[in-house]
């Protein structure tokens, strides 16, 4: 038999089982502990009756409070779309161009399209909209498809060479690997490198010259200033979407690029929505 | 005779799962099957080679079954570090996801590897500690050996072959999506044979005790034992794609699906983490103290509540979701009358110590039990307050309900179990005592203070983040993006990382504590015969 426990509290008995040594006190309940205990009990009681509880034949009750989850959520998204509904009809209403005027619409415009953006937009831009690789940087004064607040809402709203929405922005550049030679390739690469000052071999640019006004110049322009009318970006600014080290921009011309961006209109984001974001981007600090 | 029948079946076993893995229609499946033929073809061999060996006919009804207890103990350490490390690592790469290294993308990417850790420390760790002190005190509260013979290994190994195969299936891509119920169709088969050998063992054990009554442990380990099978079952109910592959459809679906699953991965909680631990607790904890149990009024009372009312405690995971109000008000309703039943086994473990609170400062194994008591008592209350509507539409899907976890599974079930395996190795390898106790306290600190570090970190991030997420301007409109909050929290993400890795170096120093007990310490005659206590 294992060693005698010392008991120190003897006028508590223990209830004479043994267990390998272990004995049980017969102490009564903790008096806070069986109130507190039955006090939960109680409140479960009211609990009960007052919130939706005891499920039926037909549904559950619904308690005396006639609390509801869904009715909760509606009478919140209600109360909110109440409280913006004169706004957000003011903001369908206006010229785009307007807004920007009017201090009351452009703040309110501007908090609305924030949420937004950080929602919908964020995932590709980042949630600063500074970009990442493949995906705009939205701080800048740089813009593929145009930066007025017109150009910037017809391409939330329709996006950019989706599927979905047939007026989205479309145009492809092609894979040049199929049209020009290798070394043609590296000549005009180390040509759109020196529009910004950057060539890796200044031997290649004057033939690297010949081959872009012959294959590039009708889009991106003569020198290389882009043209947003069909999303051809600007090679002279050191501003790069893909990467501006030579074999990134051999990559790009080789393969090409087909950037997407799906249309946020129709089922997605309201008119209000996709002004306020609309709003929100333009005014981010690149907007025209 | 019985040798002729084990060569049939495992002959027939190891061709069955080389036929399978000839037809797996994916890599988890494929790696599961050779793994079942290796094991199984292994055993057809050795017991080929000692067929018709003359066995020694020694009689062991009195003496205690403990190599089992041994090997468990064995186990548990290592699933223990494993478990650990990995739980480390994963919270690293929260904090810096360049650690999802691409060349190991599909196998040890954080998705690959948190079903591991959380597999890995609550059923490898936890359920090879459960079934080892269950093993142990199930023995020595009844004074009768292990009742079914070498059934008690069938279950050790099994359980370890079910851990194997789980733990490369999820790294393989083999998952139920069932958070704590991840393993496959065929690993739950399995499962569900070495469970049900676990509850013959103990029943069984129980049945022959020579004890008058049942003591109050095993009320808890039976409870666990009975609970987690049914649970096991019904939430693992699936038909497989096919028998040759690891693809399975749940049976039921929708909101019914996720009812189905938080009933039980609540009560994996309840009934795995709660009542089996309890179970351990009211061994060990008095045993070290060698006092005697508070109150057995109050083990009564608080047993039968806790395990009538933690199994409807489950909606509260799915509040504001999918499921209907009335349901989840009444998750809410019993988690919140589950309290005082929960902190009756504090209480208990607690006052057991009055007169004997002196030990705390000479035994730091006690130290441990009392901590790991004390976070029990924590979690118990933060857990009901969290299945509070207005609190969970703060906490839920934030890191709060990690820290919650964490408090529990590092603070409750990591301390008890720290403590049992000190209490153990000592007896069960017949030593005088542990070979360091002042290795036991640098385990003691490190580990609470990494809970602490852990715990800490996730209140903060948790509130953050469900305050960030619910923060609207004036006009209504959401102010920060998900990515806002995630940024956030980095700074935080680095101290749970640094709790952790305090946490692992506390358990790697009771492995070495523990190998020199058995390999050091001076030894002592064994005392495993069984011998009722009156």
């Amino acid at each position: 038999m294992a060693k005698q426990p010392i008991k120190k509290n003897q006028e508590v008995e223990t209830t004479g089982h043994q267990w390998d040594g272990i004995e049980e006190y017969n102490n009564p309940l903790p008096r806070w502990w069986l109130w507190t205990f039955y006090a939960c009990i109680v409140w479960g009681l009211w609990y009960v009756i007052a919130y939706p509880a005891w499920p039926l034949v037909q549904g559950a009750t619904a308690g005396y409070k006639g609390w509801s989850t869904r009715a909760n959520v509606a009478a919140e998204l209600a109360e909110a779309e109440a409280a913006n509904a004169a706004i957000n009809a003011k903001l369908e209403a206006v010229e785009l161009t307007e807004i920007s005027g009017d201090p009351e619409l452009q703040g309110y415009a501007t908090s609305a399209g924030n949420a937004v953006f950080k929602t919908w937009c964020a995932q590709c831009h980042g949630s600063g909209a500074a970009g990442a690789k493949g995906y705009p940087n939205l701080l800048d004064n740089d813009w593929l498809w145009g930066g007025t607040i017109e150009d910037i809402h017809t391409t939330i709203a329709h996006g950019i060479r989706n599927t979905e929405d047939p007026d989205a922005r479309y145009s492809q550049m092609p894979a040049f690997g199929d049209i020009l030679e290798t070394a043609q390739i590296d000549q005009v690469v180390n040509y759109v490198m020196s529009m910004s000052g950057e060539p890796q071999d200044a031997s290649m640019v004057a033939e690297g010259q010949t081959v872009f006004m012959d294959n590039c110049a009708a889009c991106h322009g003569e020198a290389g200033e882009g043209d947003i009318y069909q999303g051809a970006p600007n090679l002279a600014d050191a501003i790069w979407l893909y990467g501006g080290s030579f074999d990134t921009i051999k990559e790009t011309v080789t393969y090409s690029r087909f950037g997407v961006m799906p249309p946020m209109g129709g089922a997605d984001l309201s008119e209000a929505e996709i002004r306020a974001v609309a709003i929100y981007v333009h005014q981010l600090g690149g907007g025209e | 005779m019985t040798n002729y029948i084990k060569l049939i079946v495992l002959g027939l076993v190891t061709l069955l799962a080389l036929i399978a893995a000839n037809y797996a229609r994916d890599l988890a499946y494929l790696v599961n099957a050779l793994t079942v033929a290796l094991v199984s073809g292994g055993l057809f061999l050795w017991t080929l080679r000692h067929t018709d060996e003359p066995r020694a006919q020694v009689d062991l009804s009195g003496e205690y079954m403990d190599g089992v207890v041994r090997a468990g103990v064995i186990a548990t350490c290592l699933w223990g570090v494993v478990g650990f490390l990995a739980g480390t690592f994963i919270a690293f790469q929260l904090a810096f996801p360049g650690l999802n290294f691409d060349w190991a993308q599909g196998y040890a990417n954080f998705g690959r590897l948190r079903p591991l850790h959380t597999s890995a420390v609550i059923f490898a760790f936890g359920g090879n500690a459960l079934i080892a002190t269950s093993f142990y005190v199930v023995q020595r509260t009844s004074a009768a050996r292990l009742w079914g013979g070498n059934l008690a290994w069938f279950v050790f190994w099994g359980y370890q072959l079910v851990i194997v195969l789980a733990a490369t299936g999820y790294l393989l891509g083999a998952t139920q999506g069932k958070e704590y119920a991840e393993p496959e169709w065929y690993v739950d088969l399995w499962l569900t044979v070495v469970w049900l050998a676990y509850l013959a063992v103990f029943l069984g054990t129980i049945v022959k005790r020579k004890e008058p009554h049942i003591y109050v442990a095993n009320w808890f380990y039976l409870s666990f034992i009975i609970t987690v099978a049914m649970l096991h079952v019904v939430n693992n109910l699936s038909i497989p794609v096919s028998i040759f592959g690891s693809k399975s459809v749940q049976v039921f679906s929708g909101v019914q699906d996720a009812m189905t699953q938080w009933w039980y991965g609540h009560n994996a909680v309840g009934f795995f983490l709660t009542a089996g631990f309890l179970g351990m607790m009211y061994y060990f904890v008095p045993k070290q103290a060698e006092r005697p149990v508070y109150s057995y009024k109050l083990s009564i009372i608080h047993f039968w509540a806790l395990i009538f009312i933690y199994i409807w405690a489950g909606p509260h995971h799915l509040h504001y979701t999918a499921l209907p109000d009335w349901a989840s008000t009444l998750g809410m309703v019993f988690s919140i009358v589950l309290w005082m039943p929960s902190w009756g086994g504090m209480i208990n473990g607690l006052m057991t110590l009055s007169g004997a609170w002196d030990k705390l400062r000479t035994d730091p194994v006690i130290r441990m039990m009392v901590i790991s008591i004390g976070f029990y008592g924590m979690s118990t209350f933060e857990g009901p307050m969290m299945s509070i509507r207005a609190v969970n539409s703060l906490s839920h899907y934030t890191d709060w309900t990690i820290g919650h976890v964490h408090s529990g599974a590092l603070g409750w079930n990591g301390m008890i179990t720290f403590g049992a395996l000190y209490f153990l190795v000592p007896k069960l390898w017949n030593r005088e005592r542990l070979y360091s106790l002042s290795l036991v306290s640098w385990h003691f600190w490190l580990a609470t203070i990494g809970i602490i570090l852990y715990a800490a970190a996730m209140w903060v991030t948790g509130i953050m983040e469900g305050l960030m997420w619910r923060e609207v301007d004036a006009n209504g409109f959401l102010v920060n993006s998900f990515a806002d909050t995630v940024a956030a929290k980095f700074p935080m993400y680095v101290v749970r990382g640094l709790g952790g890795v305090m946490y692992v170096t506390g358990a790697l120093i009771m492995c070495y504590n523990l190998w020199m007990t058995a390999k050091r310490s001076p030894a002592v005659e064994a005392t495993n015969s069984a011998v009722p206590a009156e």
